[in-house]
């Protein structure tokens, strides 16, 4: 009986979006407040049904009702509890339904941070979001309905895939969805200000922290994926340049030049139409993403064929809002890239090769990813893009970026000058050389001229960052004072970037300088990389909750020194009869140890996977760094309002007087 | 032409000769980087690539997984159930590698004609049975009727 209720609150539920997603857009432009009014109810309404919703889905997957079909597939009875609850958005149907969960949440917030807004600009916000919203409802009852019946009822359920039974994947999708479907905010903005006709300044600083906050999530949930995917797939990858990973990297990439581009337009009225399409297809790329990952594209075309209904459900629902708001975009744009002027040499021009230049990495991205696709689906062959084509075109696109950023840390708005700009940077130009030939000097290696080109960019980065922060407080009478009272804006954009370059340094370093080796290996025996010596000392067996294992012990010794102990498990999961990998990770500032087991061999050694994996944690270390930075930003006081601003700058202005 | 209209064409210039470079080397990257699928059949047609990596796929032959003695060297066959060939490969195989499983490999035919593989893929799921592979097999069975209409 529940799970018919939470189809019935899903269908309520669609019901009250369907008021949300047209009432308001209609009182908006005919000037009819009490139809704007509806907006905000409507959006809370709907997120408390869909939140119901949800917790009974919640509560069949808990208490084990294997009589609903989506639950039978997932979940098991012997399934720990937490990994219950994450099963809920392990598939298909209940990840939508997060998805929508969560969209209706970002709506919400909306409604509560709308003091500044006109009244008819926040109906009209709330409702494109409504509009989405009722897309994603339809597609979820008409298709993939998460409450459909199994009859007769499963004795026990199928399991959630092993590979997800793990804790980074509890939170890895719900800060993923946070941040793809946290992009449907500054798409509603946009597309509110294009209806109304009025794109100005001040709605670059009313986007900007909703663009800055899905940036944020997204940020932090493709890490999450990447370090996930490190421990979990058991051979010390952390990127690959897969479908999945790209689906969630395209949003992320346009929604940094996304929130460059914003700085300009807030701060000095130019770019406005590149922001707006900027905001359109970092959505736009969401969407495409949630379906790449969900629709079944990705495993396999032929999905499509086999659920027709999902598929063209898709198609029509993706061409209506991409298509949808770029005819809105054409009709209603602006025509000219007026408002704001400013001399080819200026911060403007420096943010907009940064974003254009984050646009050309994602085109290449897109290319790669959709390319086998779309041959595939027409029947001209089955290709594949290999690793080395994002490699080699994805750091063509960054070096520039990364030279650029340096420069652009110096610029001045509206009018500069290169000889400025290269008084300005030499020192940090010296600098950033000597730590590339320094770094180069102690990690040696074979391919020392990539590695340094490299490590000297990365550094380029945090020197000019560093010059950058002393060159605003050394002019100031108080340089001290003013050290500790910088912009909180500027704060997170340093913090930010230090993470970027602490991602550049940890990937060039990961990939140059990671040692791997595969051994065959008795316990009894060692192997040695780098100056590590691995001793594999015991074999164990012992049963899991709902698995067996095989634990191996490790000990590592430097210099005759023993510094760690490792314990790589095999596990066999029963339900699905399925053996998994579970690597001993020794991690560190400057380097991972890692030790995975491969299968048994006949005469009782093992195969045995060792790396050693220098800088790879500065990579993640980067990614927290970025979101943190986001974080610190959008707390600037002048992102929330002038007033506040004004009144602040009053207050400072007084304690300084005194 | 007055100076700043000289500087915009110079601009302009420069950026549009600088996205045609970009784009020129975006495509030979992309070209290089292409890998093509062959099902068994197809590499006994002899239709696959000598000089190029390309990936083959099918099922593992049950009994044909061999491992060489003292080295993570191991060769099988694979097949789509009309053709097999020889796959070796030397590291550590995925999880889900079994006899009966279907795998994707990625690598280069050597002179005395196996497979090297220098990566064995096979999914994280029981079930599932990568597309390319699917595909292979069911173009096996369609020629295989075709050859004998009962």
């Amino acid at each position: 009986m529940i799970p018919e209720i939470g189809q019935f609150i899903l269908a309520l539920a669609l019901a009250v979006t369907c008021v949300q997603a047209t009432l308001p857009i209609v009182g908006a432009i005919r000037g009819y407040d009490n139809w704007m009014a509806l907006a905000k109810p409507a959006a809370r309404i709907q997120f408390l049904l869909v939140l119901t919703a949800f917790a009974i889905l919640v509560h069949a997957f808990v208490t084990n009702d294997f009589s609903v079909a989506y639950v039978a597939q997932n979940s098991n009875s012997a399934l720990p509890t937490a990994y219950r609850v994450s099963a809920v958005w392990g598939a298909h149907e209940g990840s939508l339904l997060l998805w929508v969960l969560i969209l209706c949440g970002w709506t919400v917030a909306v409604t509560v941070f709308d003091k500044e807004l006109p009244r008819s600009f926040a109906a009209l916000v709330v409702s494109v979001m409504g509009i989405v919203s009722v897309g994603f409802l339809s597609f979820m009852l008409f298709t993939s309905n998460p409450f459909a019946r199994l009859l007769p009822a499963a004795g026990d359920g199928g399991d959630l895939n092993p590979l997800l039974q793990d804790p980074g994947l509890i939170i890895h999708p719900p800060m993923l969805y946070i941040g793809y479907v946290g992009t449907s905010v500054a798409f509603g903005f946009a597309i509110a200000a294009l209806i109304q006709g009025r794109i100005t300044a001040q709605a670059a600083r009313w986007i900007r922290p909703w663009a800055i906050g899905s940036w944020i999530f997204l940020t932090i949930g493709i890490a999450l994926g990447s370090w996930w995917a490190y421990y979990e797939l058991g051979w010390g990858g952390w990127w690959f340049w897969d479908p999945v990973e790209n689906a969630s990297f395209m949003p992320w990439l346009l929604g940094t030049a996304l929130i460059h581009s914003l700085a300009v337009t807030e701060k000095r009225g130019a770019f406005k139409n590149w922001t707006i399409l900027l905001a359109l297809a970092t959505f736009a790329l969401s969407l495409l993403g949630t379906f790449l990952v969900r629709s079944g594209v990705l495993t396999s075309v032929h999905a499509f064929a086999t659920d027709p209904g999902r598929g063209v459900f898709v198609l029509v629902l993706l061409g209506t809002v991409i298509g949808g708001s770029f005819i809105l975009y054409a009709w209603r744009g602006p025509s000219t890239f007026a408002g704001g002027s400013y001399e080819p040499v200026s911060r403007e021009i420096f943010l907009l090769l940064n974003s254009a230049l984050l646009a050309v990495a994602t085109a290449t991205v897109l290319l790669g990813t959709l390319y086998p696709l779309v041959l595939e689906a027409l029947g001209l062959g089955k290709i594949s893009v290999g690793p080395p084509y994002f490699n080699v075109v994805f750091s063509a696109v960054m070096l520039p970026l990364i030279a650029l950023m340096g420069f652009g840390q110096f610029s001045r708005w509206k009018s500069d000058s290169f000889k400025r700009l290269v008084t300005q940077v030499k020192y940090a130009f010296v600098a950033a050389l000597g730590i590339a030939i320094v770094a180069i000097a102690l990690l040696g290696g074979d391919k020392i001229v990539s590695a340094g080109i490299g490590i000297g960019f990365g550094a380029w980065i945090m020197v000019t960052i560093v010059a950058g922060i002393f060159e605003r407080c050394r002019n100031r009478e108080h340089p001290w004072y003013a050290l500790f009272h910088l912009p909180r804006a500027f704060v997170g954009q340093c913090v930010a970037h230090l993470g970027f370059a602490s991602t550049v340094i940890g990937v060039v370093v990961t990939s140059y300088y990671t040692i791997d080796l595969h051994q065959k290996l008795a316990p009894g025996e060692r192997a040695t990389i780098a100056n590590y010596e691995f001793h594999f000392t015991d074999l164990s067996s012992f049963d899991g909750p709902n698995y067996k294992v095989t634990e191996a012990t490790f000990e590592i010794f430097q210099d005759g020194q023993l510094v760690e102990v490792l314990k790589p498990q095999k596990r066999l999961y029963l339900v699905r009869n399925m053996p998994m990998t579970e690597a001993g990770i020794a991690p560190g500032f400057t380097r991972d140890l890692y030790v995975a087991l491969g299968e048994p061999l006949p005469d009782g050694a093992w195969s045995v996977r060792m790396h050693f994996k220098p800088f790879i944690r500065w990579i993640w270390l980067g990614a927290i760094l970025m979101a943190l930075g986001g974080f610190i930003a959008i707390f600037d006081p002048r992102l929330r309002s002038p007033s506040t601003v004004r009144r602040e700058a009053t207050a400072t202005a007084h304690t300084s007087s005194d | 032409m007055t100076p700043t209209r000289k500087k915009r064409l110079l601009i302009v210039l420069a950026i549009v000769g600088g996205m045609g470079v970009a784009a020129a080397l975006i495509l030979t990257a992309f070209e290089k980087n292409l890998m093509y699928f062959y099902s068994p059949s197809e590499v006994a047609a002899g239709a696959a690539p000598h000089e190029r990596k390309f990936r083959v796929g099918g099922l593992v032959v049950n009994g044909s997984v061999k491992r060489v003695p003292d080295s993570l060297t191991i060769e099988f066959a694979i097949t789509d159930t009309a053709h097999e060939m020889t796959v070796a490969y030397t590291g550590i195989l995925p999880d889900l590698f079994r006899e009966g499983q279907g795998i994707v490999a990625h690598g280069q035919t050597r002179p005395d004609g196996i497979f090297e593989a220098s990566e064995v893929l096979a999914k994280h799921d029981e079930n599932y049975m990568p597309p390319e592979v699917a595909s292979a097999l069911a173009d096996a069975k369609a020629g295989a009727m075709q050859a004998n209409p009962q």
